[in-house]
């Protein structure tokens, strides 16, 4: 039960993008399609998850302060396994995300589950924190991915939705169309989590009287 | 305590009287400004029939709902009526051609008052211009249908041509005259609004009698339009021109385009220039260099709307640079 949830707080709770606002820049950056989108948020969360265990299993034999260059390396080793494996079995997708791959080595979010949760639990909870986490990010990714490639180019993962009379709004394909929907879903997420504080306060108003 | 800290504290001193009352109001001054872009509105028409009325009033429409709905569901003072939205909706409907379907204007409206004021704080607190974030919305999203320009030539439904900067960009000063006939037709065609265009910039005269009359009224200062206006004159006079330095024609690219419209109605937008004469100066110059810079080096035709919009992002700066120092104290 208690597994459940680390695993749960990661997906909406916690959401790394939508509530911690960790890892914007690939939100923002390869979000243009759901495949892309997909892609990424599936390679973060193996990261993470494979990060988190490492750095769960070697947390009492590092010294403090070298923890951050420890953690970095074991990322970027961790990252260069999913890149020779996506370069090695899916060579288009590689080259769509290009340097956006190499660069989960410096995603927030990675480093902030390791020093958060993973340098302070066992390597069972840890390993639960990244695949929420993981999967928090990936689907807010996949979510972002959706809504941007269905205005933007009428379509999900190459289908097309609206027909050939859609006009497609290239703006949603474009940055500035994804800082505005990043924008108004984090608005939304924290709206979200408002009514859901309301309601708790609530229900417990109710239980004590 | 100075008085500084009491208005962020929200208590005002009321001095002893007598006190001069002003009689200017947000709505006053916001419908004052929506009736000296009548005319032109009117102009624009006629010269465009049912294409720019439906595009007006859907514009004016959601404009206007958007802020409604908006205030209404935040709880906040209803002023919807104030005249600001419809400002909003008004001016950017005579930034777009007249040939787009409905639901271009109407999403382009709802972005500029959903959310480039209200995600911000609603009046007062916008950082840019909203009818020109709308614009900018819309260009992003639909380019090719935002510069598709209906024909004033033929009055033929569904012909387009070029707008003049359009033609000058791609085939050269020469190529424009040669369309217009001789020069003098040229800037006569661009000054009384018989060209090809998005709505609001097509006839110089009646935008300049609305400008005029607002700085009558003290709404705006001559300064932003005269410096916006000069700068670009200059500028293109100097380096326009292709046969080398000062062989341009500034009274061409200070007709054309969107430039009066946006020197006069949104350069001059209280909430997005800066507060002191001095900066409002800054701004002017700044957005005329800008808009020589877009129109001669850019991919656009046109820069006046990014031009402002870039401005209104060093607004604060420019307040910065030019506050009035405190009489003794030292800058």
């Amino acid at each position: 039960m208690k597994l459940w949830d680390i695993f749960y707080k990661g997906i909406f709770e916690q959401n790394p993008i939508f509530r911690l606002a960790l890892s914007l820049c690939p939100a923002l950056a390869v979000t243009s399609t759901v495949m892309n989108a997909l892609a990424m948020g599936l390679s973060v969360l193996f990261v993470i998850t494979a990060n988190n265990v490492v750095v769960s299993i070697f947390r009492k034999c590092v010294n403090p302060k070298v923890r951050v260059p420890v953690y970095i390396t074991s990322i970027a080793t961790i990252v260069t396994v999913v890149q020779l494996v996506l370069q090695a079995f899916l060579p288009v997708l590689y080259k769509e995300l290009s340097i956006y791959l190499a660069l989960i080595v410096v995603f927030a979010i990675i480093l902030a589950r390791a020093e958060v949760f993973a340098a302070k639990n066992g390597v069972i909870p840890s390993m639960f924190d990244g695949l929420g986490m993981g999967a928090g990010f990936a689907g807010a990714m996949v979510l972002i991915g959706a809504i941007r490639e269905l205005f933007g180019a009428g379509t999900i993962l190459g289908v097309s939705i609206f027909g050939a009379a859609y006009n497609p709004a290239l703006i949603m394909i474009l940055p500035p169309g994804g800082f505005i929907l990043i924008g108004l879903m984090i608005a939304s997420f924290n709206l979200m989590g408002e009514y859901q504080a309301k309601a708790k306060a609530k229900a417990a108003g109710r239980s004590e009287a | 305590m100075n008085a500084e800290s009491k208005i962020e504290l929200g208590t005002l001193t009321v001095s002893t009287s007598p006190h001069i009352r002003c009689e200017e109001s947000i709505s006053k001054i916001m419908w004052t400004v929506n009736a000296a872009l009548a005319p032109a509105a009117l102009f624009s028409v006629y010269q465009f029939g049912m294409g720019a009325f439906s595009n007006l009033i859907l514009c004016i429409v959601a404009a206007v709902g958007a802020e409604y709905l908006i205030l209404k569901w935040q709880g906040k003072p209803m002023v919807a009526n104030d005249g600001s939205a419809f400002l909003t909706g008004l001016l950017l409907a005579m930034n777009i051609p007249s040939t787009l379907p409905w639901y271009m204007p109407f999403l382009g409206a709802v972005v500029a008052i959903g959310i480039a004021k209200h995600t911000m704080g609603g009046l007062g607190y916008n950082i840019f211009n909203p009818a020109l974030v709308g614009r900018a919305f819309l260009l992003a999203s639909w380019p090719i249908a935002m510069t598709t320009w209906p024909s004033m030539a033929s009055k033929v439904d569904g012909m387009t041509s070029a707008t003049p900067l359009g033609i000058l960009k791609l085939q050269g000063y020469e190529k424009l005259v040669q369309v217009f006939g001789d020069q003098a037709v040229m800037y006569k065609s661009l000054f009384f609004g018989t060209r090809s265009g998005s709505m609001g910039e097509t006839s110089a005269i009646l935008l300049l009698l609305g400008g005029i009359f607002l700085i009558y009224k003290g709404y705006i200062k001559w300064q932003v339009p005269v410096f916006m206006i000069g700068t670009v004159g200059l500028m293109t006079f100097v380096f326009g021109g292709k046969a080398g330095l000062f062989t341009g024609d500034p009274i061409l690219n200070m007709m054309s385009g969107g430039l009066i419209l946006g020197a006069f109605f949104m350069a001059t937008d209280m909430v997005t220039i800066p507060i002191t004469t001095k900066g409002q100066i800054i701004f002017a110059v700044g957005a005329g260099l800008l808009t020589v810079l877009i129109r001669l080096l850019g991919g656009y035709p046109e820069g006046v709307c990014y031009a402002i919009l870039l401005m209104n992002c060093v607004t604060p700066l420019i307040d910065r640079l030019v506050k009035p120092v405190k009489y003794g104290a030292r800058r």
